[in-house]
C-alpha cells in the first residue's frame, strides 16, 4: 500500500484555510466515498482496503455508515465556514475496496445521508465500482432506486489465467449477464480492464477487449498493470518469481486497445479512458482532472478544495477513532501555491482530449509544441488552432511532454 | 635486560653532540598489516620516547586515511634513546612507506639507513612488496635483521617462515627474532640487536655539509618540514642552506629531531637524522632525494640517487556537480603542497565538463588522493579510466607524448611505445596456473620463477604498465583467494600494436570513454563498453546507436531503442499529489543528466561505465 504523501498536519477540527473558498462558486463540487472492504486482496492492488469483517471497536462494517455520516457533518461545516458549501453536487463516486461488499441497502442509506446534507444537481452522476461476483438484478435495482446512475465493473480480463495471476476470483463467463442486468436497470455501464499482467499474451489481451466490447458498454477504462512496491505482486517481481511488465509490450497493447475501441465506436477522452460519447464520459473523473472541488469520505480518502489537498488516516480504525472523538480524520494536507496549481493543471489537462489550450502555456513553450508536432506526438491541426491533442504515440509519452511543458511555468 | 637511558647519559646522545658510534639508523621493511606500526608503537613505549599516557595506537601514522587503511604513505623519523651494556645510543627509526607506488621514497628512506628490520607476519610469510624492498635494502648493503611478528597469534608458524626468511637473506633460521608487537614480547631484544648488528654511520664531520632529504611534509602552521639524514658535515640553526637540485637558498628557521614530537636542537651532526624548517610553503621546493648543503661553504657534488618525481598513471578527475570545479582546484592546490609527485592540469571533456588531468605514481596514489578529495573537501568525483604515458612516432617523423586517449594523434602512425614494468608476484604454488593465465592475457612475458619455500613461489613477469593499472590487482587477488601479492617497477618501453577505440553515441564521440588498447583487445573492449552503455543509458525519444570505432572503422554496435511509453496510466484523485511529486523528482533527475550531443546520459552511467564492475544484472532485470 503506498504511503500517503508528506504534508503539513491539518487542524483537528477539520477547518479549511480561507483561501480554499476563493472562487468556489465557479467550481463544481464532487463527492467521493471510499469503501475499504474486499473479500480478498488482489496481488497487484495497492488501494486502501481490508478483508477482515471486524477491524476493532467502532470500525466494523456495521459501523461504517454511521462514521461516514459523522464525516459528512464535518465536511458541510468546514465547507460552509469558507463559503464553499452552498453548491450543487454534480458527481458522486463510490470506490474501494469493493463498495458492493456492503449491502445495497447500506449504499442506498449512504445516499440518503448525503441528500440530507448536500443539494444534488438534477442530473447528478452517481457511480459505484463493483465486483461482478457481488451483483445480481435485485442489488442493481436497489442501487438504481437510490439514485445511482452508473456502474463501473471490475472485469480486468476475460482470460482465466490472467485473472488468476491478478487474484481475481470472479467468473469471466458471468460478465455478459451482469452487464446486461446493469443496462436493463437503465444504468450506464463502464468496464475496467487491466493489460500487461505477467503471462498475458497479445492474443489474451485481444480476447479481453473483444469480450468487453461485445457488451453494450458505454465506457471503458483500460489501465496498464502497475507493479507497486509493497504489494504481493511487487514482492514476487522483486524475488524474480514474476517478470516486470515490459514497456514495449504495454505500448503494443495500448495501441491494440485504442484501435479496438475506435472500431467499436468508443473514442478516447483521457489517456486511459474511452467512451461512446461526451455524455458517457466519467464526469467524476473529469472533475478530478479539471481540478474541481471534491471531498473524499472514508479511510485514506483524498480531498481537494480550492487548491488545498488533504487526506484521511488510512486505517478504518484510525479513521473511525478520530471521528468518534469528534475530530477530523484528515492527517495531512498541502496548500498549493499558484505555480504548483498551474503545474498540476498542465499535468492533468495534457492527458485529456482537447482540454489544454496552448495559449494558457507559459511563454517560450511554442518551440516545444512545434517539436512535439514534428515528432508526431501532437495532432498538427488542433495545435494550429491552439489546442493540445496528443496523437496515439503522444498519449503514450504524455509524461515526457508534461515534463517539458511544466518547465515554462513561472 | 637493557634499561632505558638515564638522564645523565642522555647528554652523551643529545642532538648535534652525539658521536656517530652512538648512532644507529634503521628502517622497518614490512607489508601492510604485518604490524609495523604496532611494533613501532611498542618501541616508542619501551624506550620511553613516548610517555605511557600520551600513547595512542599507530602513533606515527598521521593521516586518518593512513590509520584507516592500515598503510603508511609518508615516512617520518623518530629518535629513541636505548642503553646497551651501560652505553647510551640514539636510535633513529625511519618509517618507510609500504606500497609499491612509493618505491622511490622507500629507496631514499633506505639510503638514509645502515640497517633494516625485515618484519614479517609469522602467520602469513613474506609478501611481494616486502621482498622487493628487501632486495632494494640488500643492494644498498644494509644490515638486515629478520623479525617474525605476531607470534602471539594461534595461526603463527614461526618455524616455517623463519626458514623462508633464512633462505632469502642467507642466515640461519635461529637468527630470526620472534616478537609480538601487540604484547611487547621480544621487542627489547630487537632494540639490542639493532645496536649490535647495524653499523654506526660513517661520514666526514669536517667536510662541507651534505644532508639527504628522505621526506618532506607540509604543515599548515610551520610550512614544509623537511626530514634529512646528515651524510657529511653538520648543520646548525640560523645558517643559510642551499637545495642542490635547484640552487635555491633558504634560511634555516629551525633544526631539530623528532622524538617523536619535534624538539629544536643546536644542530645536527654527521650521521644524525632530524628535520629542517626553512619557511618554504611547497614540498616541491624541498624534494625527496635532494641534497641540502650549507650556503656559505657548499658541497660541490650532490649525493647520488636524486630523481624528479615522475607520474606513471594519469586519470581525469571531474566534479559531478560542475559548480564544484573551483573547490576541486583549490583542493588540488592544497594537496600539492604535501605531495611532490602529484601533477595536474585543467582538462575539458565534452562529456564530463571541466576537470583536471592528474598524474600519479600509481593506482594507490590515485585512490588515496581521490579519497582525500572526497573526504576532506566533500567532493563527488568521477575519475576516468587510468591511462599511462604513450610515446607516438608518426610516419613523418614527428613525435608526441600521450597521457590522455582523447589527445591520441590522428594520421599515419609509425610506432607507439608504451611503458613496461617488471612485476614480481608471490603466490602459494597452487595458484601458479591462475596467475600465469592472468599475466598471459595481460600481454605478460614470463621472466622466471623461484620457489621461496616448498609451497610459495616468486613469479616474475614483464608486463605493459597499462595492463596492470586497471583491475589487475583485483583480478590477481580474486584468482588466488587473496593470497598473492604484487610488486612492480619501471622497466623501460616497448613498441606495441596499440589503437585508440572511440565510443560514439548517435555518431558523436564521447571523449571520456575513449581508450588506448592493444589491437587484439580492441574488439572486446568495444563490445564490452557498448554493451555496458546500452544497459546504463535510459531510452530516449529516438533510437540511439552506440558504436565502438577505431578511426572510422566501426568494430561494435548496440542500439538503444526509442522509448514508446512514458506515461503513468492511472491518475485518480488520490494519485495527483504523488504524481506531481514524481514529476518533480523526474525533473530533478534530468538536471543530473549530461547532454552528449542530443542524448541525455545520467551521471551514474559514466561512473558505472568507467568502473571495472559489471552493471548490476539484478537491477537491470527489474527495469
Amino acid at each position: 500500500m503506498p504511503a500517503q504523501p508528506t504534508g503539513e498536519t491539518p487542524p483537528l477540527d477539520g477547518s479549511l484555510p480561507a483561501s480554499a473558498g476563493e472562487g468556489a462558486a465557479e467550481r463544481g463540487l464532487s463527492l467521493y466515498v471510499h469503501v475499504p472492504y474486499c473479500r480478498v486482496r488482489c496481488g497487484y492492488c495497492d488501494f486502501n482496503t481490508y478483508t477482515a469483517e471486524d477491524l476493532g471497536p467502532g470500525a466494523s462494517r456495521d459501523d461504517y455508515r454511521a462514521n461516514l455520516a459523522r464525516e459528512l457533518d464535518l465536511s458541510t461545516r468546514a465547507l460552509a465556514e469558507v463559503g464553499a458549501g452552498d453548491r450543487e453536487v454534480s458527481t458522486i463516486f463510490f470506490g474501494g475496496g469493493t463498495p458492493t461488499m456492503l449491502a445495497a441497502e447500506v449504499l442506498a442509506g449512504v445516499m440518503d445521508d448525503i441528500r440530507a446534507r448536500f443539494r444534488l444537481a438534477p442530473d447528478v452522476e452517481v457511480t459505484t465500482e463493483a465486483n461482478p461476483d457481488t451483483l445480481d438484478p435485485s442489488y442493481i435495482a436497489t442501487l438504481a432506486g437510490a439514485g445511482f446512475t452508473r456502474i463501473s465493473l471490475g472485469m480486468q480480463s476475460a482470460v482465466p489465467h490472467v485473472l488468476a495471476t491478478l487474484d481475481r476470483t470472479h467468473d469471466p463467463e458471468k460478465i455478459p449477464d451482469v452487464a446486461r442486468w446493469i443496462k436493463e436497470a437503465g444504468l450506464e455501464l463502464s468496464l475496467d480492464l487491466i493489460y500487461g499482467t505477467p503471462g498475458e499474451s497479445i492474443d489474451d489481451w485481444r480476447r479481453s477487449l473483444e469480450v468487453a466490447l461485445s457488451n453494450d458498454v458505454d465506457h471503458i477504462s483500460a489501465y496498464s498493470l502497475i507493479v507497486e512496491p509493497g504489494t504481493k505482486m511487487g514482492a514476487m517481481v522483486r524475488r524474480g518469481e514474476l517478470p516486470m511488465p515490459d514497456e514495449d509490450d504495454l505500448a503494443d497493447k495500448y495501441e491494440i486497445a485504442d484501435s479496438a475501441m475506435e472500431a467499436a465506436g468508443l473514442h478516447w477522452y483521457e489517456v486511459s479512458n474511452w467512451s461512446t460519447s461526451d455524455a458517457t464520459r466519467c464526469d467524476h473523473n473529469m472533475a478530478y482532472w479539471r481540478n474541481a472541488d471534491w471531498w473524499g469520505f472514508g479511510p485514506g480518502a483524498h480531498s481537494h478544495i480550492g487548491g488545498v489537498r488533504f487526506w484521511n488516516a488510512k486505517h478504518p480504525r484510525a479513521w473511525s477513532d478520530r471521528l468518534l472523538a469528534g475530530d477530523s480524520p484528515a492527517v495531512g494536507r498541502e496548500v498549493l501555491d499558484d505555480s504548483t496549481r498551474e503545474i498540476e493543471r498542465i499535468m492533468l489537462a495534457a492527458r485529456i482530449d482537447s482540454e489544454l489550450s496552448l495559449d494558457s502555456l507559459g511563454s517560450g513553450s511554442q518551440r516545444a509544441i512545434s517539436d512535439f508536432v514534428k515528432q508526431g506526438l501532437l495532432e498538427a491541426e488542433p495545435a494550429a488552432k491552439g489546442l493540445f491533442v496528443p496523437t496515439l504515440q503522444g498519449r503514450l509519452l504524455a509524461d515526457y511532454m508534461v515534463r517539458i511543458l511544466t518547465d515554462y511555468v513561472n | 635486560m637493557s634499561p632505558q637511558v638515564n638522564a645523565g647519559a642522555l647528554k652523551r646522545i643529545s642532538p648535534s653532540a652525539t658521536s656517530p658510534e652512538l648512532i644507529r639508523n634503521f628502517c622497518i621493511i614490512a607489508h601492510i598489516d604485518h604490524g609495523k606500526s604496532t611494533l613501532a608503537d611498542r618501541m616508542l613505549q619501551i624506550t620511553g620516547a613516548v610517555e605511557q599516557r600520551d600513547m595512542r595506537a599507530q602513533y606515527l601514522d598521521r593521516m586518518d586515511i593512513e590509520r584507516e587503511r592500515g598503510i603508511t604513505i609518508k615516512s617520518q623519523a623518530v629518535r629513541m634513546p636505548w642503553d646497551t651494556d651501560g652505553t647510551p645510543y640514539a636510535l633513529n627509526m625511519i618509517d618507510t612507506p609500504g606500497h609499491v607506488d612509493f618505491s622511490y621514497e622507500v629507496s631514499r628512506s633506505l639510503a638514509a639507513c645502515e640497517g633494516a628490520l625485515l618484519l614479517v607476519d609469522a602467520a602469513q610469510g613474506i609478501e611481494a612488496q616486502t621482498l622487493a624492498n628487501l632486495y632494494l635494502a640488500m643492494e644498498n648493503d644494509l644490515a638486515i635483521i629478520p623479525v617474525l611478528n605476531k607470534i602471539d597469534l594461534p595461526a603463527a608458524q614461526p618455524e616455517k617462515y623463519a626458514e623462508e626468511l633464512a633462505n632469502l637473506i642467507g642466515c640461519e633460521p635461529e637468527d630470526c627474532l620472534r616478537v609480538s608487537g601487540k604484547t611487547g614480547e621480544g621487542v627489547e631484544e630487537v632494540l639490542d640487536r639493532i645496536i649490535s648488528d647495524i653499523p654506526a654511520p660513517v661520514g666526514d664531520p669536517e667536510a662541507p655539509a651534505r644532508a639527504m632529504i628522505f621526506d618532506s611534509v607540509y604543515d599548515t602552521y610551520r610550512g614544509v618540514v623537511t626530514y634529512v639524514r646528515i651524510i657529511d658535515g653538520s648543520l646548525s640553526p640560523r645558517e643559510k642552506v642551499t637545495m642542490m637540485s635547484t640552487g635555491s637558498t633558504h634560511d634555516l628557521l629551525e633544526i631539530g629531531v623528532s622524538s617523536p614530537e619535534p624538539h629544536a636542537s643546536k644542530g645536527l651532526g654527521v650521521g644524525e637524522v632530524g628535520y629542517l624548517i626553512t619557511g618554504v610553503k611547497d614540498v616541491r621546493q624541498s624534494k625527496v632525494g635532494d641534497t641540502v648543503t650549507a650556503a656559505v661553504k657548499p658541497a660541490e657534488i650532490a649525493l647520488d640517487g636524486y630523481r624528479e618525481p615522475k607520474p606513471m598513471v594519469f586519470s581525469g578527475l571531474f566534479p559531478i556537480d560542475g559548480s564544484d570545479y573551483p573547490v576541486l582546484r583549490d583542493a588540488l592546490d592544497k594537496l600539492k603542497l604535501n605531495d611532490a609527485s602529484l601533477a595536474y592540469e585543467p582538462e575539458t571533456s565534452t562529456a564530463l565538463g571541466f576537470g583536471f588531468r592528474c598524474g600519479f605514481l600509481g593506482l594507490l596514489h590515485l585512490e588515496v588522493l581521490r579519497d582525500r578529495l572526497e573526504r576532506e573537501y566533500d567532493l563527488d568525483l568521477i575519475s576516468t579510466a587510468p591511462s599511462v604515458i604513450y610515446e607516438v612516432t608518426m610516419e613523418d617523423g614527428s613525435e608526441s607524448v600521450v597521457t590522455n586517449p582523447s589527445e591520441y594523434p590522428t594520421g599515419k602512425i609509425k610506432e607507439v611505445r608504451e611503458p613496461m614494468v617488471k612485476a614480481t608476484i608471490l603466490t602459494p604454488s597452487e595458484h601458479i596456473g591462475a596467475v600465469m593465465e592472468l599475466c598471459q592475457t595481460r600481454r605478460g612475458k614470463l621472466q622466471g620463477m623461484d620457489y621461496l619455500s616448498s609451497d610459495r613461489v616468486e613469479i616474475r613477469y614483464r608486463l605493459p604498465l597499462a595492463e596492470i593499472v586497471f583491475d589487475f590487482f583485483d583480478q590477481l587477488k580474486s584468482k588466488t583467494k587473496g593470497y598473492a601479492s604484487l610488486d612492480y617497477s619501471d622497466d623501460g618501453q616497448d613498441a606495441a600494436d596499440l589503437v585508440k577505440v572511440d565510443i560514439l553515441l548517435t555518431g558523436d564521440q564521447v571523449d571520456a570513454f575513449s581508450a588506448i588498447v592493444h589491437r587484439d583487445n580492441a574488439y572486446s573492449y568495444g563490445v564490452l563498453m557498448a554493451g555496458k552503455l546500452r544497459k546504463l543509458i535510459p531510452r530516449q525519444q529516438f533510437e540511439v546507436p552506440i558504436q565502438a570505432a577505431i578511426g572510422s572503422r566501426i568494430i561494435a554496435r548496440e542500439t538503444i531503442r526509442a522509448i514508446r511509453k512514458d506515461v503513468l496510466s492511472k491518475c485518480y484523485g488520490g494519485d495527483i499529489s504523488r504524481k506531481r511529486k514524481l514529476l518533480e523528482k523526474q525533473k530533478e533527475g534530468k538536471k543530473r543528466m549530461k547532454m552528449v550531443g542530443s542524448v541525455e546520459v545520467p551521471q551514474e552511467a559514466f561512473i558505472a561505465a568507467l568502473s571495472s564492475d559489471e552493471p548490476d544484472s539484478k537491477k537491470d532485470a527489474k527495469k
